[in-house]
């Protein structure tokens, strides 16, 4: 093999690596804010009485799970301006991602609140705690605790999965990737080097989240 | 020019579905196989092998499958291996699915309880019987809902191979799209495709979990 | 008027009538264990007149608070009619100490200092002072159910309901909540229990209620009541749970 690996062609690049996982982290946290608004309002849906709202959540989640992300996206950045809304690339992604992990996030808080047993809201309610009080003082925590672990997973698999929206422009991480192979016609080096930094991110955030895991739920604070 | 989305261009969606199909199929097998060497690893009382696996699963985990898939249709010609993009796409997929099934079968395997070892021992069962006849087949049934279920993903994820240009549904998609410029109806007559396959494989991998969940 | 008043109580699940027409009534200061087979419909009735289950007919009237009317204000009822069930129910995520402080904090809107100085009392009432910091899942069954009494008792209701609160306990674990039980009912508390204690009842109870099929079978006081049934189907469920 005679190839020379010239990592050292990147150096110049640096900042735009740097700007690619600024935009990586910012794209990740807010479409875990929106998808997760999504997600609570679909759980609460899906687990409602009234089949005219369970209906369309179920329908809403099984079309998400069911297709893959990159359709999806293609849709919303290709698709929507026939119908005459034209969205950029990064305002694009940010919504098919979210729209995307709504349908998930909606099936890890249902069973989230599905953990909970009956006989602890009753156990609230027959202490004379108003059906709020118990949502959030008997509820919520327990709740959060039993799904925390899947929401810390899901956005990791988030934060790998926005390098797809690349596909049309957005200028994340993976996109800098591709602008920086343009010029550099470095490919391997490129995204070798790139696909480690998801690396990196990920056991990054994964030690941060068991670290918060750990002081929230595992150290019992005294009161 | 720009022409109409018409039956021909549905017809070059579904032949090239076959290779989102097959694609799928080959990730399957070459990762089901390397799966199975990924969850023995795993297992196996010895901690080096141990520390391999998990380095492999937290790699494979810890990476986008775009990156794989871009490194390896960058990176096999480096060492002189030409690869066609279908080449890139089912070795990447492959060792994608090889750390989940890995772990999928890991997971059926350890919550087969120590009780069933144990018994199995007590019967006089060496190692291999106490596996072969006690254990596995109780894991096999366990782990086959979410096997059929992470199929789902890989069907889905397929979708990537396209990016390095590798001719199945999406790319079709997008190669129709060009030329008859209607985004709309055709990236959703390929999410429609995409779900039939999924939905079914979705639904069969729920019955399946009822199925053994009553009668275990 | 009574403490507690029902009339003609009417409840169903579905298509089966589980209470069918309840009435009684119970006097501030009485203790009174209701028995009965499973499926008799002792701890629905329980539960009715807590407000935890609606009825389908009947007025229920509990401490001056008619939970039948519509918007009647429920809260105010549980209040006055504490509730420790079967399965303890304490919060996992709170220690012993927080459990029994959080409806002091929310419901009665104390502040933390009177919240705490009542939950030590308490806690310290059902004999478990030393255990104020631990979490529900460190306590054997016999210790959460003494903190579940307790966290009824720190709310100063006007009645105590018990819904079958050793059955999920293991034998050994009996004794010790019983001999709170016994405590709290020497202290004048009005308190209703749902149990299959025969001895219980007998030495506790001032008076038994035989549920039997949806109905009130046999009432009268404790004693007499169990030792000299008057129909055969008390004396039935009798030999059944004392042999």
């Amino acid at each position: 093999m005679n190839y020379n690996f010239k990592f050292k062609a990147l150096a110049p690049y640096t900042s735009e690596i740097i700007d690619g996982v600024i935009l990586t982290l910012q794209l990740s946290a807010v479409t875990m804010l929106l998808g997760l608004a999504i997600g609570l309002a679909v759980a609460i849906a899906s687990i409602s009485p009234k089949s005219a709202l369970r209906r369309p959540a179920r329908i809403y989640v099984e079309a998400i799970r069911n297709t893959p992300l990159i359709v999806q996206l293609f849709i919303v950045f290709f698709g929507l301006p026939t119908l005459g809304i034209k969205l950029g690339a990064n305002s694009a992604a940010l919504i098919a991602l979210s729209i995307n992990l709504g349908a998930y996030s909606s099936e890890i808080l249902r069973a989230g609140f599905e953990s909970i047993r009956p006989s602890q809201i009753e156990a609230g309610r027959s202490l004379g705690l108003t059906a709020a009080q118990t949502f959030r003082h008997v509820v919520l925590f327990p709740a959060i605790k039993s799904i925390y672990p899947a929401l810390a997973s899901q956005f990791v698999l988030l934060m790998l999965t926005t390098s797809i929206v690349s596909s049309i422009g957005a200028t994340e991480l993976f996109g800098q990737a591709a602008f920086i192979d343009s010029r550099t016609y470095r490919s391997f080096e490129v995204y070798a080097l790139i696909t480690l930094s998801y690396l990196f991110l990920t056991l990054a955030f994964r030690s941060l989240f068991s670290a918060i895991y750990w002081l929230v739920f595992v150290r019992r604070s005294r009161a | 020019m720009i022409r109409e989305f018409s039956l021909n261009d549905l017809v070059f969606m579904l032949e090239a579905l076959r290779w989102t199909v097959g694609l799928a199929i080959i990730a399957t097998i070459g990762g089901g196989a390397l799966g199975i060497i990924v969850a023995v690893l795993r297992v196996v009382a010895f901690k080096p092998a141990n520390w391999l696996a998990i380095g492999y699963i937290n790699l494979v985990q810890g990476t986008p499958l775009l990156g794989q898939l871009f490194v390896f249709f960058f990176g096999l010609p480096l060492f002189g291996i030409q690869v066609d993009a279908w080449v890139a796409a089912s070795l990447s997929l492959s060792i994608y699915a090889s750390a989940f099934f890995g772990e999928i079968w890991r997971g059926s395997l350890q919550s087969v309880s120590q009780r069933q070892w144990e018994a199995g021992a007590a019967l006089g069962l060496n190692y291999w019987q106490r596996l072969t006849h006690v254990v596995l087949p109780q894991a096999l049934r366990i782990s086959i809902a979410p096997t059929v279920g992470f199929l789902v993903q890989l069907v889905k994820n397929t979708s990537l191979a396209a990016l390095i240009g590798f001719i199945e549904l999406t790319r079709a998609s997008q190669i129709i799209t060009a030329a008859t410029f209607a985004p709309l109806p055709v990236y959703t007559t390929a999410a429609a495709l995409y779900f039939i396959i999924c939905f079914s494989l979705s639904q069969f991998s729920q019955r399946l979990e009822r199925r053994f969940h009553v009668t275990r | 008027m009574s403490l507690v008043e029902l009339t003609d109580i009417h409840k169903s699940f579905g298509s089966v009538e589980v209470l069918k027409g309840i009435s009684m009534t119970m006097e501030q200061g009485e203790i009174v264990a209701i028995i009965g087979r499973s499926g008799s419909g002792k701890s629905t009735l329980l539960r009715c007149i807590n407000g935890l289950e609606s009825v389908q007919s009947g007025r229920i009237q509990v401490a001056g608070i008619e939970a039948t009317k519509p918007g009647a204000d429920l809260n105010a009822l549980r209040q006055r009619a504490g509730m420790v069930f079967q399965s303890y129910n304490l919060f996992p995520h709170l220690s012993v100490e927080r459990n029994v402080m959080l409806a002091l904090r929310l419901v009665q809107k104390m502040s933390v200092d009177e919240a705490r100085e009542l939950a030590h009392a308490m806690v310290a009432k059902v004999g478990l002072a030393e255990k104020l910091a631990a979490y529900p899942d460190e306590l054997s069954g016999g210790q959460q159910q003494r903190v579940a009494i307790a966290r009824s008792l720190a709310m100063q209701p006007t009645l105590m309901l018990f819904d079958e609160i050793t059955s999920a306990l293991d034998p050994e674990l009996v004794g010790e909540v019983l001999k709170v039980l016994e405590g709290v009912a020497r202290e004048g508390m009005t308190m209703m229990l749902v149990t299959h204690e025969m001895n219980f009842a007998k030495n506790v109870a001032d008076r038994v209620i035989f549920m039997h099929e949806g109905r009130i079978h046999e009432d009268g006081p404790a004693r007499e009541t169990l030792l000299e049934p008057r129909t055969e189907e008390l004396r039935s469920f009798l030999s059944a749970v004392l042999h």
